[in-house]
């Protein structure tokens, strides 16, 4: 800006100097990470499944996609408001290849560390050879430090360059890849759903894992053409299906219901034993998860010990229906057990919520926390084994009657229609309560209790209203997994469980049913609960660890989750809000002005 | 009888006395103002009458019923509402929502009719609706039409004050707090609020109590005014003679030095 | 919400009563079943157990004696460790839930160097020099976490809703947990039995103590001299205490805000490492769970204490080790209860409510920021 030639040189002085400090922040940064990835297994793990055999594992693709990011993040453009867009330049490029090349050195630095001190392995299991080799690609570690720097700069290269790509294509080629590794990854999806036609599967995939080569280019260019040539035509669909607030978007969403709604009625005809065992464990989770919305994301209480309610649920019904039951075994079918098992939901609801009225937010998340691990201890201790049968559980439980057939684990394609019927349930009570007295009141709670309290809202009683609407669907998801499990035992009942139900409630979006849905799908489905399987069972160990890190990453960048509520949206980007209101307002008044 | 009365109000915070031994008493269309220094215990006794804050001793009749140490919703229910200094809405739900909240101790239906969708519900919905945008219509044009769905924070600062008395009117009160309502209005919107502190009660039949700074409101509003000082009734009357009172003024000015020295 | 305002006593007149009579709902008269019931359960449990302990059954003078202070040292440890929970929550107000794995990493940590000094012989020739060595790499490890988690995710979320913190932090703590798994494998890690001079016990105004928990309860008192000094005697220490008080008056004042709230965690992490030592003495054997049961008990223990009150997180932690250690057998024994020992983390929770039901200030009184006072 200023024209004096003496403040430029100075400039031109600390833009090296930070370029410097950018440079090495970035490299250590993503040569730590690769270190991580390494040492806590996953690139070991990972490895035993090909993305494209034999080319890719998903190791690699983890571990290299690193100082691709990294790389990124020089050209990357970010369109503040108010703000020149900084042109593209072939220094940041340059810049991303050094960072690149440095991290490289970083992980072939660690690597010889790795094998000079084998003794390291006692301690820590993973620092093998077998890594090592795998990190060093084979080329042994002295080798390691030509080719991981090489390599990593490349692939840093290749990540800044993609920003010279114009929108479309650069939009195409992202497409492509992202359908490259999801038909990839799911291909027990898909080979489960071609039964019908096993041509598909079979030319899809390689024989042990992961698509062929051919194959995945087919997908790639196919996927990515596609995108290019549809490409502007989905924003507005989107727009659509986002903005529920107006009477429009309302119908279209409900349209959009109604056809999820007759997929979901057909699709599991097609299901095979997989698919159908893993959508019933997402609807586990996601019954449990819109429980959570309506007290987390509608009222503003945030329980960490959710799956206290559903253990009362299932031990409820394990108690009432089954033969086995220590102390009082009524034998009861499960319908006549049901009314039973919300009525105690109720009280344990009025249990775990009237000593909480009166605290803090947070006080009330570690109450809510113990009240799960005591539920958790007491069901499982010695003392009440008598009644709720200890570290042994209770076995025996019967199904579902229907029309003379039991619905429980051995039918399974009967037990996802009950799964469907109450999520169903689950979705449309918190949609009702949602937009009514009730759920305004909650709203206004969540936002200031003490104005709402004033404003004639009992905040005593919709409190406890929130904790019991919670309990009572939660339960449902207890007298349901008593009955598809036929058993019941206290270690079912993890802190770990509440977690993740918050986890889906947050990434996919507070307050929102849509969302909390599609966090249900995603989470539960590609990663599983905390004992069922997901679709990547290579991720099994490391489950908890996305879970944690996905909860840090969404509550530091997106915290409104995945599928916002429009309200929370506007809570958690106000300012934004309020800076795209004022300009409106700017526009506006110039347009009146023009008129004048 | 009055409408709501205070028969020796006794608040403290610690060891500070924020209301000592306060009478008050206002009848039905009234307009009282109360004024004072800062720190005069004027929102203390707002907040003791309102509920927020339990008194300490003493009574608070409305319509001759003990409502001391009654929740703020028992209160609102009663038929007291009341406004903010600082104005607190609730910024992320949208006008109308602001109003419809305001309305939750007028109307009963829980959540199974809410799940069921019964024709009362329904019903009572359409009337919430109906109500909340008649009182929001009562301040022109300023809160109608697509300011209906916009979120509360995307007000300016005078709209929310309007829109905070429009939420305290839903809420069918028969005693309205208003707690500095031209706080932070410049002159023309002060105007227009001291003459719809009027109307408040000449169309709608509220009576209101109102904490002012602003002289020419208080003068403009009042058929009675109130003057406290540290917690301590020190004047009650008519404007012209409350003005003129010297406690008042040396409240406001403060005693001469020599005075002051031998406190 | 109800104000906690001293009743002038000139007020107190008959409708003190009526007044009192009509606040009273259903809520608070649950709350008061709560307590009676407590306070009965654990009088009879008290009865049942001096009964027993009377008619010569159950646990010995010395078996309770021994107790005692084992219940004391780890209450001490739980004290060291609330400290961390207590004054992130006054300057910052949020429970760090993560705290808990700082400790975690300081017993883990510690652990290879422990092993290594072991297995160099070092261990049993210089004990107390080991013992140091492990001290300050568990201290270091902590510290450093403690910092990091502060640096990466707590300093962006300044000024959002209280809630969002707390839930960023439980994510931390699951991802710290779950990726020392991943160095560490998830099997348990054992420390090198303690040093011959620690092995046995002392005998101190006549009652025999075993001296690792002796050793355990001095270094607490080190400790927590150590911190008092630093708190009320250097400049970080005051200002410190200044951004406890009032961050943004203390940013006026000239202080640096961002730098002392990292004195914050480093404090508390330091102390976490020192409870590590102290978990390493006791217990020995550690994994990546290590943290997360602690880490709560000592938020049960920060908030006995009064939130953000130092003295209070202390004193709070010996309550519940006491009460911890104690309450199971002492009133749930004298219940009848059987297998009581297997209630100890239940008991702990319980307590949490019972404090936050009884007194939510905690029982020396809180001390938050000025954001956080109600």
């Amino acid at each position: 800006m200023t024209s004096v030639a003496a403040p430029t040189v100075l400039r031109a002085n600390t833009f090296a100097k930070e370029s410097l400090r950018e440079v090495i922040g970035v490299a250590s940064i993503t040569g730590l990470t690769m270190i991580y990835v390494s040492a806590i297994g996953m690139v070991a793990v990972f490895n035993e499944r090909f993305i494209i055999d034999p080319v890719l594992t998903m190791g690699y693709l983890v571990l290299f996609s690193i100082p691709v990011f990294a790389g990124h993040r020089f050209t990357r453009q970010e369109a503040l408001e108010g703000l020149e867009v900084a042109p593209l330049s072939g220094a940041d490029v340059a810049k991303a290849v050094v960072a690149g090349a440095l991290a490289g050195f970083f992980l072939a630095s660690f690597a010889l560390i790795v094998e000079i001190f084998p003794q390291l392995r006692d301690t820590f299991p993973n620092l093998s050879p077998k890594m090592v080799e795998l990190i060093t690609l084979g080329y042994g570690t002295g080798a390691a430090f030509v080719v991981l720097p090489v390599a990593s700069g490349l692939l840093a290269a290749i990540g800044a360059s993609v920003a010279w790509l114009p929108r479309k294509l650069y939009k195409a080629s992202l497409v492509g890849i992202s359908t490259v590794l999801i038909t990839s990854v799911f291909d027990a999806v898909i080979d489960d759903f071609f039964d019908w036609l096993p041509a598909i599967p079979d030319f899809l995939y390689a024989p042990i894992s992961g698509l062929t080569v051919v194959s995945a280019i087919v997908v790639f260019v196919l996927s990515a053409t596609l995108s290019f040539v549809l490409s502007g035509r989905d924003t507005s669909i989107r727009e659509r299906l986002t903005t529920s607030a107006s009477g429009t978007g309302k119908r279209n969403q409900m349209i959009l219901i109604g056809l999820i709604g007759i997929a979901i009625i057909v699709l599991p005809q097609f299901l095979g034993g997989i698919l159908n065992e893993l959508f019933t464990n997402v609807g586990f989770f996601l019954i449990m998860a819109l429980g959570l919305n309506v007290v987390v994301g509608y009222a503003g209480l945030l329980d960490l010990g959710y799956v206290a309610f559903f253990a009362v649920g299932a031990y409820t019904m394990a108690i009432l229906t089954s033969p086995l039951s220590p102390f009082f075994s009524p034998e009861w079918s499960w319908w006549l057990a049901f009314p039973f098992v919300l009525i105690v939901a109720t009280i344990a609801g009025l249990l775990v919520g009237t000593p909480v009225l009166r605290m803090r937010g947070d006080y009330l998340a570690i109450v809510t926390l113990g009240f799960g691990e005591i539920v958790r201890i007491t069901l499982l201790s010695d003392w009440l084994a008598p009644l709720f049968g200890g570290a042994q559980g209770i076995r025996q439980i019967p199904g579902i009657q229907v029309a003379g057939t039991e619905v429980s684990a051995i039918t399974p394609e009967l037990m996802i229609y009950a799964m469907m019927a109450f999520v169903f349930i689950a979705a449309y009570i918190s949609w009702r309560i949602e937009d009514s007295r009730v759920g305004r009141a909650w709203a206004a709670m969540r936002e200031d209790e003490d104005v709402a309290e004033a404003v004639g809202v009992d905040t005593v009683k919709a409190k406890l209203m929130a904790f019991i609407t919670g309990a009572i669907i939660a339960s449902f998801a207890g007298a349901l997994f008593a009955a598809k499990v036929g058993s019941v035992f206290a270690s079912s009942f993890q802190i770990v469980t509440s977690i993740i139900i918050l986890v889906i409630v947050i990434v996919g979006g507070m307050g929102n049913i849509a969302g909390v849905a599609v966090g249900a799908l995603i989470l539960v489905g590609i990663l599983g609960g905390p004992n069922q399987p997901g679709l990547l069972q290579e991720f099994g160990q490391f489950k908890l660890l996305l879970y944690g890190a996905l909860l840090v990453y969404m509550m530091l960048k997106r915290p409104e989750g995945i599928l916002p509520s429009k309200r929370r949206q506007q809570e958690l980007h106000q300012e934004e809000v309020l800076q795209d209101a004022w300009l409106d307002k700017q526009a506006q008044a110039a347009d009146l002005e023009g008129e004048d | 009888m009055a409408l709501l009365e205070t028969r020796g109000l006794e608040k403290a915070f610690g060891g500070v006395r924020a209301i000592q031994d306060l009478d008050f008493a206002i009848d039905k269309g009234e307009i009282v103002s109360i004024i004072g220094p800062n720190g005069a215990g004027k929102t203390s006794f707002f907040n003791v009458v309102s509920g927020m804050f339990e008194p300490d001793g003493g009574q608070i009749l409305f319509d001759g019923i003990n409502i001391g140490g009654h929740t703020p919703s028992g209160i609102a229910k009663a038929g007291i509402a009341r406004t903010f200094q600082n104005v607190r809405l609730f910024p992320n739900m949208t006008v109308l929502e602001n109003v419809k909240v305001g309305q939750h101790c007028r109307t009963q239906r829980g959540i199974f009719s809410a799940i069921f969708q019964t024709p009362a519900f329904k019903r009572e919905e359409k009337e919430i609706e109906e109500k909340a945008k008649d009182v929001l219509s009562f301040f022109g044009s300023r809160l109608v039409g697509y300011r209906f769905d916009e979120p509360a924070f995307t007000l300016s600062y005078a709209n929310r004050r309007r829109l905070e008395i429009a939420r305290a009117m839903a809420t069918e009160p028969r005693v309205l707090l208003l707690d500095e309502p031209t706080a932070g209005m410049n002159p023309r919107e002060t105007i227009e609020l001291t003459d719809l502190i009027g109307r408040l009660r000449d169309e709608r039949g509220f009576t209101i109590v109102v904490i002012e700074h602003d002289m020419k409101v208080v003068q403009g509003v009042s058929d009675r005014v109130l003057v406290l000082d540290h917690g301590v009734k020190i004047a009650e009357g008519k404007y012209e003679d409350v003005s003129r009172n010297e406690d008042v003024i040396e409240a406001y000015l403060g005693r001469p030095a020599d005075i002051r020295k031998t406190r | 919400m109800t104000a906690t305002a001293k009743k002038p006593p000139e007020t107190e007149d008959s409708h003190q009563r009526e007044r009192r009579a009509l606040r009273l709902s259903w809520v608070d008269l649950f709350l008061w079943a709560i307590r009676i019931a407590a306070i009965i359960i654990i009088v009879v449990g008290l009865i049942g157990s001096i009964q027993k302990f009377i008619a010569g059954e159950g646990i010995s003078a010395e078996g309770w004696r021994d107790l005692l202070v084992s219940s004391l040292s780890q209450g001490a440890m739980y004290g060291l460790l609330a400290l961390g929970y207590s004054m992130v929550y006054g300057v910052l107000g949020f429970i760090n839930f993560a705290h808990g794995e700082v400790f975690m990493s300081g017993t883990m940590v510690g652990f290879i160097a422990a092993n290594w000094l072991f297995e160099n012989g070092i261990w049993d020739s210089n004990p107390i020099l080991s013992l140091l060595l492990v001290l300050l790499v568990a201290m270091v490890t902590s510290t450093l976490l403690a910092v990091i988690i502060e640096r990466v995710a707590y300093r962006r979320l300044r000024g959002s809703p209280r809630l969002i913190p707390l839930i960023t932090s439980i994510g931390m703590s699951f991802f710290i947990q779950y990726s020392f798994a991943g160095f560490f494998g998830a099997g348990f890690n054992t420390y090198p039995p303690p040093p011959e001079i620690l092995a046995g016990s002392v005998t101190i105004f006549g009652v025999e103590i075993r001296t690792t928990q002796l050793t355990v309860i001095i270094i607490a008192i080190v400790a927590m001299i150590g911190l008092w000094y630093f708190v009320t005697k250097t400049k970080t220490g005051r200002a410190v205490r200044a951004v406890a008080e009032d961050k943004e008056i203390a940013g006026l004042m000239g202080i640096n805000v961002d730098r002392t709230i990292v004195a914050v965690f480093a404090i508390g992490g330091a102390m976490a490492g020192v409870a590590a030592l102290m978990w390493a003495l006791l217990f020995r054997s550690v994994n990546f769970l290590t943290g997360f049961i602690p880490g709560i008990k000592a938020f049960t223990a920060a908030v006995l204490g009064g939130v953000g009150n130092m003295a209070g997180a202390m004193g709070g932690g010996v309550l519940l080790g006491l009460f911890e250690g104690l309450g199971p057998l002492l009133i749930l024994g004298g219940l009848g209860i059987e297998g009581a020992t297997q209630l100890k983390d239940a008991v702990a929770f319980m307590a949490l409510v019972l404090v936050l039901v009884f007194r939510p200030s905690g029982l020396f009184g809180e001390r938050l920021g000025s954001d956080d006072r109600v």
